[in-house]
């Protein structure tokens, strides 16, 4: 029963979703449809799992008093409410269960909180990459041999390409850097790809033939 | 807390508050409704911006606060946007009809198939699988939970399966064979601008041998299954070259996306919330 249902569950549904492929019919699409709709339901169900496991930890945090449980605070009180302005929505002068409708997300709060947190914190954070990446570019980058040195051109005229100060110049880097992204870029790309490919469809074929079983973890 | 810690709190609050007020009247003057709260979030914008780049001089309080507030608001926003979008947009409506009216969601009635099947009762299947997955919580029956668990992964190893053999592998393979010869008519304007855009055939020519070559030797380079040595060894060392290449221009190419997402963020601080640029 722990061990030996979920291995027949993932043979049936793997299987199934590889042959449906190629049975080009309109019940096959209409089940493929469905399962792929049945996971987005679970993945909420999921969801509330993770939420669970957040609140728990950090309010374990606060409750046993340990020395960073402010920020714990911080994070479970943004949460219950971004949760309570995304579930509920003043209408029409009263607070109810409202969310989207015709004119779009009910709750002022809500839809502010992606422009003016969300989206500020995820953008400056991937901006913070822009200095690490030139700090480590600054150490790196040395033409010691070809290979450096392919590495250090093919870099430069990427960056370059978009410079304003360069001149007529400028369309001969614009060009050549085209030309290294759709060539030598694509080749090494679609060899890498490829691989890929080849190590995913193994690793599949090892989940779905019950060979790979570290999803069902321990006991 | 330390005399130094207290000073930089008092300096923040009163910048904060100070930056609230002004953006908050700026709003009222250009006729903004909820103008308050607009003058709150822009300050809001503006300090969790400079909070994150405040880790540039070492991790700090301030960036850690920022840090536990954006996965606080992060988890609370997805977990609405999945229950409004998934339960409320796609499940209520095919399980209840009183429910589907509760939310305002048009009714989907399905249909009967055969006379015996009803559409509509595979969605329990997914309700059922999602209690199953709740069942992690128990410790006793915490097993459970891997029936829900083996559905999906069962499912995504299916799908991927297809995904990645058709996608990553045979059309890769098949976009590989292109013309090495063609039928001469020309080497185009190449020589006459230097230009790699340029129409003609040596261009083209020569682009499709770096394809063709690059794709074969890049993929010798990883095979590690025979000694790189004598001729293997030649085109083991081309392929590490494409390879070098590629990464310097994924470099290249993953710097201009950082910097132009600074460039936005430093936009919106000096024009958007200080208003010095225009």
């Amino acid at each position: 029963m722990k061990r030996q249902i979920p291995l027949v569950l993932v043979l049936i549904f793997g299987l199934f979703m590889v042959i449906q492929y190629f049975i080009p019919h309109e019940s096959s699409e209409w089940i493929y449809e469905y399962l792929l709709d049945w996971i987005t339901i679970i993945g909420v169900f999921a969801l509330v799992l993770g939420i669970w496991s957040l609140f728990k930890v950090n309010y374990d945090k606060i409750s046993q008093r340990k020395p960073d449980r402010g920020y714990s605070l911080v994070l479970l009180i943004s949460l219950f409410a971004t949760m309570f302005f995304g579930f509920f929505a003043k209408v029409d002068g009263s607070w109810g269960l409202h969310f989207s409708t015709a004119d779009g997300l009910q709750s002022y709060m809500y839809r502010h909180a992606y422009e003016y947190i969300i989206r500020p914190i995820q953008s400056t954070i991937f901006s913070l990459l822009a200095f690490f990446i030139a700090s480590a570019a600054y150490r790196a980058f040395r033409a010691r041999n070809v290979l450096a040195s392919l590495l250090l051109a093919a870099a430069l005229i990427v960056m370059l390409r978009f410079n304003p100060y360069l001149g007529p110049l400028g369309d001969y880097i614009s060009e050549a850097a085209n030309w290294l992204l759709n060539v030598p870029n694509l080749a090494a790309k679609r060899a890498i790809v490829i691989g890929i490919g080849l190590g995913m469809v193994a690793t599949a074929l090892k989940v779905i033939l019950g060979i790979e079983r570290s999803y069902m973890g321990k006991g | 807390m330390s005399r130094l810690a207290i000073i930089v709190t008092i300096c923040v609050v009163v910048l904060f508050l100070g930056s609230w007020i002004f953006k908050a009247l700026q709003a009222q003057d250009a006729g903004v409704d909820h103008y308050l709260l607009r003058g709150f979030l822009v300050t809001c914008s503006a300090f969790l911006t400079l909070a994150i780049l405040s880790f540039l001089y070492k991790d700090n309080p301030i960036y850690k606060f920022a840090e536990h507030l954006y996965v606080g608001i992060s988890a609370g926003y997805w977990m609405s946007q999945g229950f409004w979008s998934t339960i409320v947009g796609n499940l209520i409506p095919r399980l209840s009809q009183s429910l589907s009216g509760f939310f305002k969601q048009p009714y989907n009635a399905g249909e009967w198939m055969g006379g015996f099947f009803y559409t509509n009762w595979v969605f329990y299947v997914p309700v059922i699988f999602g209690v199953l997955l709740l069942m992690r919580l128990s410790s006793k029956y915490g097993w459970i939970s891997r029936w829900a668990l083996a559905f999906i992964v069962g499912t995504t190893a299916g799908l991927q399966f297809i995904r990645y053999m058709r996608s990553d592998f045979i059309e890769q393979i098949s976009s590989t064979f292109v013309p090495l010869l063609v039928d001469w008519q020309g080497i185009g304007h190449f020589f006459s601008n230097l230009s790699l855009s340029a129409t003609g055939q040596l261009v083209a020519m020569v682009s499709n041998w770096i394809i063709f070559l690059g794709v074969l030797c890049g993929l010798i380079y990883f095979f590690f299954s025979k000694e790189h040595t004598g001729l293997f060894g030649k085109a083991s060392r081309f392929g590490i070259w494409i390879l070098m290449v590629t990464f310097g221009a994924s470099f290249g190419y993953t710097v201009m996306g950082r910097v132009s997402l600074l460039v936005g963020r430093i936009t919106f601080l000096f024009r958007d919330w200080l208003g010095i640029t225009s």
